[in-house]
């Protein structure tokens, strides 16, 4: 018999990208992975719900870039209404709090605004569940447990197990959002209610200005002498003082090759 | 006796004419080359060959026929400079704690934490009057030990197996109890994935800080509340957002210069309440093992690579593959059909970041070395031991590579196996 697994409720919070080049509305690409990660669960996991949230104003681009999301198979996005410029972190709180979900799933940044990464670990501090970064797959969930993959830099997975409910955020290691098809996505549903919310008055205080190239670290060298300075500016490749073994047999040499990768941690 | 040498030009070139008619008086008065020549009873004149000479800097003897001898003495000089060149400092009654929790990625400090050590001591020294400390705080077991020249004052490591994998939850709540106790007026985390990302944001919404990401520039501001504003990217790299400085920020890389004029305490300090252990509802069950032939070059961990100096390709592959390695190659290796082309490092190939990179049978040309400028650890397996690579290596060894890779992978079969019997 197969282990007992149920479908989970899963709400997946989106935001509304910025195209690195041509700086318009779409929808964002670590959401959007989010959200592919979501319907896989759905599939994985029969009877696993699907839902989408979104803070924010409404307007035309922002609601086109949303229906991007809904393009990907879904029938209805819920829109917590606010003001341009308010913070987005207690509306969704609540909203999450008052219905709560078993895994929330957010983008690890967002494109547009501070995009500080910081509203998983708010949500996550406000709600007291706990959270996992950089998450590239769900294992399995079983009895309230979700196993997932954790992505660590250099390729690398870390196999975690978190109770539910919790939030996870997902990167750019995980699987590549489909396409958004454009008649579903004109014909789903926007629910929007209003919420009253508090405008982000430090943010407005701060200035923003666009990104400047950061000035390239210059390679000082520090010498006392022409000498050295010479030796800094001609050298090929540093070292040097690297460890030779000459005539030394084959079993010696792989043994001190051996001794160099465990005591970097590099063979498993 | 003085510290400055003085010198007379005429002197010394006496001593380096030979056929001066002076020329054995002044050698004699500068004290050189009395010892290892003289007149023996039969009027022969004598040489003692192991009294003259000295060791150049590189470690090999030289001979200089004028007798003078002047290479040692400075080369002497110069090691004791550099030496002496860190000015060593020790901060007593700081005035004030600027906390920074290194990410130690392989049990060392990364360049990432260095540069943030370097604005730690920015923010720790501006006022010369009340100098400030710089507390690290490293969780689980490390490998450095240039703790202090790296500019830490004061050091707290918490080894237990708690801190050990992903244990934010654990880590968050030593990291309270730093604050409890200590208070620091800074905290400082690297914006990276592996370390302060995650733990940074936990720690400021903990103290109940914004923080600012991304920091990469700090200047002095005195209307800002801790006299600092940063720097910061936001919206995905697109905006500069310019604030003051609060409690927590997490900076990227090359947000300052390293130190590498002072050398530092790095006094070790502990806690005096224990840190309560925290109810964790994540597991780490460790990790899991990726196929290294699907990692890509780019960002590989440990490569084994092979050059024209491979013969035995499948005695080759065997190895990668017990090694858990990924698999690259030198160009030569690669137009003979051997490896694929996405295999190739070097400048038309890819610019690998391996933390230990094994390089089998290659040459080390200058297109090659281009590619491994970033690697961590070079090890090389040639025959050759004139050849370039085996400079840039920090461990060679002189052999056939069939034979020694044969050697290392009977070496790590029998250790796994010997492992599985104790198990
Ligand atoms: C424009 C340009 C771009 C290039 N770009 C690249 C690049 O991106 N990457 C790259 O790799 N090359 C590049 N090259 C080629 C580069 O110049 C060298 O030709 C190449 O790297 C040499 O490869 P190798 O070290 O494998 O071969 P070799 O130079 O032939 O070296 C073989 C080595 O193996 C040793 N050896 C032989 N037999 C054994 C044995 N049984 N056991 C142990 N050791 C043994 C030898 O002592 C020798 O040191 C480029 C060249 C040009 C002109």
């Amino acid at each position: 018999m197969r282990p007992e697994q149920q479908g989970v409720e899963v709400a997946v919070l989106v935001s509304v990208g910025r195209h690195p080049i041509t700086g318009r509305a779409r929808r964002a690409d670590q959401d959007a992975r989010g959200l592919e990660l979501a319907l896989g669960l759905e599939r994985q996991l029969p009877g696993s719900r699907v839902r989408l949230l979104h803070a924010g104003p409404r307007g035309e681009e922002s609601e086109a870039a949303l229906r991007g999301y809904l393009g990907m198979g879904l029938d209805t996005l819920t829109l917590l209404e606010q003001a341009e410029g308010s913070d987005a972190i207690p509306a969704l709180a609540e909203h999450l709090a008052a219905a709560p979900p078993q895994l929330v799933i957010t983008g690890a940044r967002a494109e547009r605004g501070e995009g500080s990464g910081l509203l998983p670990y708010a949500l996550a501090e406000r709600l007291g569940w706990p959270l996992v970064n950089g998450l590239a797959a769900v294992e399995k969930v079983e009895n309230g447990v979700a196993t997932v993959l954790q992505a660590l830099p250099r390729g690398q997975r870390r196999r975690l197990e978190v109770r539910l409910p919790a939030i996870v955020s997902v990167d750019g290691a995980a699987p590549e959002a489909r396409q958004s098809a454009f008649g579903p996505a004109r014909r789903a549903e926007l629910e929007a209610t209003p919420v009253v919310a508090e405008p982000d008055q430090e943010l407005a205080q701060w200035q923003l200005s666009p990104a400047r190239k950061r000035p390239k670290r210059l390679k000082i060298v520090k010498a006392a002498s022409a000498r050295d300075r010479f030796k800094a500016a001609a050298a090929k490749a540093e070292g040097g003082s690297g460890q030779v073994l000459e005539g030394v047999s084959a079993e010696q040499g792989a043994e001190a090759i051996l001794k160099l990768i465990e005591a970097e941690g590099v063979l498993r | 006796m003085s510290e400055i040498r003085r010198r007379d030009p005429r002197r010394e070139w006496i001593a380096r004419n030979r056929l001066h008619p002076e020329h054995l008086s002044v050698l004699a008065e500068q004290g050189v080359g009395a010892a290892s020549e003289w007149l023996g009873p039969n009027g022969v004149v004598r040489k003692n060959p192991h009294a003259i000479g000295f060791i150049g800097p590189n470690g090999v003897k030289r001979i200089d026929r004028s007798g003078a001898q002047q290479g040692g003495q400075a080369a002497a000089e110069g090691t004791r400079a550099a030496q002496d060149s860190r000015r060593n400092v020790i901060i007593e009654a700081p005035a004030f704690l600027v906390a920074v929790v290194p990410e130690l990625s392989g049990g060392r400090l990364s360049g990432h934490d260095k540069d943030l050590l370097g604005l730690a001591r920015h923010l720790a020294d501006a006022d010369p009057e009340h100098p400030g400390a710089v507390l690290a705080v490293v969780f689980g077991e490390h490998k450095e030990d240039a703790f202090g020249e790296a500019g830490i004052d004061r050091l707290l490591h918490l080894d237990d197996d708690a801190y050990v994998g992903f244990a934010p939850e654990a880590r968050l709540a030593a990291l309270s109890a730093v604050e409890r106790e200590l208070a620091p007026r800074h905290w400082l985390l690297p914006d990276s994935p592996l370390g302060g990302a995650d733990l940074g944001r936990r720690l400021a919404l903990r103290l109940g800080e914004r923080p600012a990401t991304g920091v990469w520039q700090i200047e002095a501001d005195g209307e800002a509340p801790l006299g600092w504003r940063c720097t910061a990217r936001g919206a995905a790299e697109s905006l500069d957002i310019q604030r003051p400085l609060p409690r927590v920020a997490l900076a990227l890389a090359e947000c300052a210069e390293p130190v590498d004029e002072t050398r530092h305490a790095a006094e070790p300090l502990s806690l005096a309440e224990a840190i309560p252990s925290a109810l964790s509802r994540i597991e780490d069950l460790g990790q899991v093992a990726v196929d290294p032939a699907g990692v890509a070059l780019a960002e590989a961990e440990f490569i084994v690579s092979g050059g024209n100096g491979v013969k035995d390709w499948d005695g080759f592959h065997h190895a990668a593959k017990v090694l858990g390695a990924t698999e690259g190659a030198s160009r030569v290796a690669v137009d003979d059909g051997f490896m694929a082309r996405d295999r190739q490092v070097g400048a038309t190939g890819t610019w690998v970041t391996a933390r230990v990179y094994l390089a089998v049978g290659i040459s080390g040309a200058i297109q090659h070395l281009q590619g491994i400028q970033s690697c961590d650890k070079v090890v090389t397996i040639n025959l050759d031991p004139g050849c370039d690579m085996i400079k840039r290596a920090d461990l060679a060894v002189i052999g056939d590579s069939a034979e020694i890779l044969a050697a290392l992978v009977a070496k790590v079969e029998q250790q796994r196996g010997g492992q599985r019997d104790a198990a």
